[in-house]
């Protein structure tokens, strides 16, 4: 549980990167503001995303499967 | 080792894995990157190709430490082990060669672009044929495992070819094509991912992607080995 504690203090940190904004590149590419203006980027994340989440649930899914195998023994 | 004490069956780097792959997926898609000629936004592909090769030499490493600890002990699990981290390592390396030519054929292979030569060119470019050399190694540390039928014997002997499988990465990969001329960044001795292809926003986006990544692999990896154990034990 400490443990825990410690790593989600840690990942908290991480999440203030969202509002460094001081230092960048010029990240003007055309492609780029026009995905992110018409705001069709955040479409491709969902995608994305939903297809991590298919992946980890089942990864998830085959470990609990083996532990649960693993306590029979 | 004490079935508690083994990290194999514990949780919280599972969730850190995911965290930090959520992350990688959408802040690597929003983050600014810089305008560079001919590769423009699949820099972005940085967290996940790049990736894909750390992962690979994460696992080899791993898989290399079991071996070690196989030949230190002769205990049979550090076998089951050091096989499959390997395998996902070469996994993980063929997802990596695949994703690099699908980047390549955008960017260097791109007709109007002005890197690209010809197709020789591509071919002759150092860091595609070193991996391809350290992946076929590791494809023979398979076929010599499944070439030896006695158990001990060939525990043994995959376990010397694994370490020398593993310090063949390093002149393949590493040495060789930061000597040479190459199309990759990194070449004729400049370290790769210098700043100035890569902002420090790209970068707080870099390492957590490639922990993460790493994380991904290693936790498919321990699945299959409980697996095997699993199947071990039923057999005995």
């Amino acid at each position: 549980m400490q443990k825990i504690r410690i790593l989600f203090f840690l990942l908290s940190l991480l999440f203030l990167t969202f509002f460094a904004y001081a230092q960048e590149g010029t990240g003007k590419t055309a492609f780029g503001e026009t995905m992110r203006s018409n705001g069709r980027i955040y479409v491709v994340i969902a995608v994305m995303l939903t297809i991590l989440t298919g992946l980890i649930l089942y990864l998830v899914r085959l470990d609990r499967k083996i532990s649960k195998i693993e306590k029979e023994n | 080792m004490a079935k508690e004490k083994n990290y194999m069956y514990k949780s919280w780097w599972k969730i850190l894995c995911v965290v930090l792959l959520v992350y990688t997926f959408t802040w690597g898609l929003l983050v600014k990157v810089p305008n560079l000629p001919a590769l423009e936004e699949t820099s972005r592909n940085l967290f996940f190709h790049v990736s894909m090769w750390m992962a690979m030499m994460t696992l080899f490493t791993i898989s290399f430490v079991q071996s070690i600890r196989y030949l230190r002990t002769l205990n049979h699990k550090y076998d089951i082990y050091a096989r499959q981290f390997a395998v996902v390592g070469i996994v993980f390396g063929i997802l990596g060669y695949a994703t690099g030519s699908i980047w390549m054929s955008y960017t260097w292979a791109d007709p109007n672009n002005p890197t690209f030569e010809s197709f020789s060119a591509l071919a002759r470019e150092p860091k595609l044929i070193g991996a391809a050399i350290a992946l076929l190694i590791y494809f023979a540390y398979l076929v010599l495992r499944d070439s030896i039928t006695d158990m001990d014997k060939r525990a043994r002997i995959s376990a010397v070819y694994n370490i020398f499988a593993y310090a063949m990465l390093f002149p393949t990969i590493w040495i060789m094509p930061r000597l040479l001329p190459s199309l990759h960044p990194g070449q004729e001795g400049n370290p790769a991912l210098n700043f100035k292809d890569v902002s420090p926003a790209m970068r707080m986006v870099e390492f957590p992607a490639f922990i993460g990544w790493a994380l991904l692999s290693v936790w498919i990896t321990t699945l299959k080995i409980r697996l095997n154990l699993l199947k071990e034990k039923k057999m005995m």
